[in-house]
């Protein structure tokens, strides 16, 4: 290889060094089995993540954490679907409306999104009670599900709609044994994106989650003032195994959906 | 019926997150009597300008450092299909992974008793560790990581959308490499560029969590700051600088959406 190849590909090598490096390291870090943060670490062991399967300060936000996103998934999933079917058929102006609503915690910075929230729901009595961080959850995964399914919805060809009505389908039958199949990859990308969006929010958890509604990435936060033992390093690793399995079946997902919409459109 | 089916979902956000976003900004004008005088006081504020002129000197330092580092990929992710799917993996590994994880990432590597500093003292490059950790220098970088992935995406969408005839047809017409790649590629891959540029800068705006985490005590950013006069129940200067936070990044997104890709990539990339 000569030296005008071999150049450019160290440089790409070593930026993408840079990109996983770090995380390579936090997952390596967790298996130490030194009593400190090392690395490379003397020894390997599973020490920490004992220490976390152990510890009901951990376990206890985990499984908040699980389940507000579970709630955050079934309500997100339901109404931004619902929304999404109905924004594709709203009138232009209308629609740039909603959808302005509807998109713009992707927008807004998530500070002023979180002392938002902090002020109005001091008032509702939503502060450190997971109901208000459901609600709050759910308005910021809200914007993955509707884009997600306003995709697959937009990928339908309206003839197939026209085709069910014409040959005598009622509009709820047509909605369920056509449309509603036909969006299901989407559906289900906008629930994983909920899920994540949930499982990994901390700003508006540290102003809304009190002493009552403690979520594992506040617990993160509050151990990460004090110290930084090997146990978030196990913590991490668990969050990231999770998170990046949804991911990339949230990604394989869309692309299948997509080849189907190409291979519709071809036939 | 179309109302019907979206009204359900604009109650809930209006209840949960509009109305709420609103009244806490309102506090900027109505506290404790309707005035502009917050707005007004700003221009003379040493900590405001002070914060505000750190915060845009770190999204400009962590934006030019995402567009040289993010460029390359990002061809290589095009430009090398065998070795694409291993690129792919390794972009979207960290971009996966929460904000939260990575600054602790960044913590553990730069600390003073971190890897890098024990790497460099063991290599005899260093005597004593070095403070990083704590110094802006550790917020550009960790935000650098954060951001990259929003750069690479957009840029390899517009690389993708080259046609490969043109290439061929500048280096049989005796254009060497480096010219080709000035002249063609680079020209063609802008619409990418602008998006990841716009992208990368406003989400560094409003970054909270890493520079609370990795950052100075003494360099923070808006977010910090308002997060801090939340804290001291300072309603009225925490809305105003919210406000400021906000149309600032409106401004920007308004000003540059209109450019080719950078709606699409907007909407593509926003996680």
């Amino acid at each position: 290889m000569s030296a005008t190849r071999v150049l450019p590909a160290t440089v790409v090598g070593l930026i993408l060094l840079f990109l996983a490096f770090p995380i390579v390291v936090v997952i390596v870090v967790s298996f130490s089995s030194a009593t400190y943060l090392t690395f490379p670490p003397p020894a390997f062991g599973l020490k920490w993540y004992e220490a976390y399967f152990s510890s009901a300060d951990w376990l206890r936000p985990t499984w908040l954490s699980l389940w507000v996103a579970a709630a955050v998934v079934v309500l997100s999933t339901l109404l931004g679907t619902l929304a999404a079917l109905g924004i594709a058929r709203l009138p232009r102006a209308a629609r740039i409306v909603v959808a302005g609503l509807v998109l713009s915690p992707l927008i807004v910075p998530g500070i002023v999104v979180a002392i938002g929230i902090y002020y109005a729901f001091s008032r509702y009595g939503l502060v450190g009670s997971p109901p208000g961080l459901i609600a709050a959850h759910t308005c910021l995964a809200v914007p993955f599900v509707v884009t997600s399914v306003s995709a697959s919805l937009a990928g339908i060809d309206p003839r197939l709609e026209q085709a069910a009505l014409s040959l005598g389908a009622t509009p709820r039958g047509t909605f369920f044994q056509v449309t509603l199949p036909l969006i299901r990859p989407g559906v289900l990308v906008g629930a994983l994106f909920a899920f994540i969006t949930s499982f990994d929010e901390l700003i508006v958890a540290l102003f809304i989650s009190g002493s009552g509604a403690v979520t594992l990435p506040r617990r993160m936060w509050d151990d990460l003032r004090f110290q930084i033992d090997p146990t978030i390093a196990a913590v991490s690793t668990l969050t990231i195994v999770l998170t990046v399995v949804l991911m990339a079946a949230a990604h394989l997902l869309r692309k299948r959906a997509e080849a189907q919409v190409t291979r519709m459109a071809k036939t | 019926m179309p109302y019907l089916l979206a009204a359900p979902l604009i109650v809930f956000m209006l209840a949960f997150y509009a109305l709420p976003v609103v009244a806490m900004l309102m506090r900027s004008v109505s506290d404790p009597v309707w005035t502009v005088a917050n707005y007004a006081a700003l221009p003379d504020d040493a900590v405001f300008l002070k914060t505000f002129a750190n915060t845009f000197y770190t999204s400009l330092i962590v934006t030019v450092a995402s567009l040289l580092l993010g460029y390359p990929v990002a061809l290589a992710l095009v430009r090398a299909p065998r070795w694409a799917p291993l690129i792919l993996v390794l972009i979207m590994l960290p971009f996966w992974t929460s904000v939260l994880v990575r600054s602790y990432a960044w913590m553990v590597l730069l600390g003073r008793h971190g890897i890098l500093n024990e790497a460099l003292m063991a290599a005899g490059l260093l005597e004593r560790p070095m403070r990083i950790l704590n110094t802006p220098l550790a917020t550009q970088i960790a935000m650098s990581h954060i951001l990259l992935p929003y750069m690479i995406l957009p840029i390899a969408n517009a690389l993708r959308q080259i046609d490969p005839s043109l290439l061929r047809a500048a280096s049989g017409l005796g254009s060497p490499p480096w010219r080709t790649f000035l002249q063609v590629t680079l020209p063609l891959s802008m619409p990418g560029v602008a998006a990841g540029v716009l992208l990368v800068f406003v989400l560094a705006l409003g970054f909270y969590i890493t520079p609370a985490m990795v950052g100075g005590p003494r360099e923070i950013t808006i977010s910090m700051l308002i997060a801090q006069r939340v804290d001291q129940l300072d309603w009225a200067y925490a809305a105003t600088l919210s406000a400021v936070l906000l149309a600032t990044a409106l401004v920007l997104i308004g000003a540059f959406y209109r450019l080719p890709g950078v709606g699409n990539a907007f909407r593509m990339n926003a996680r």
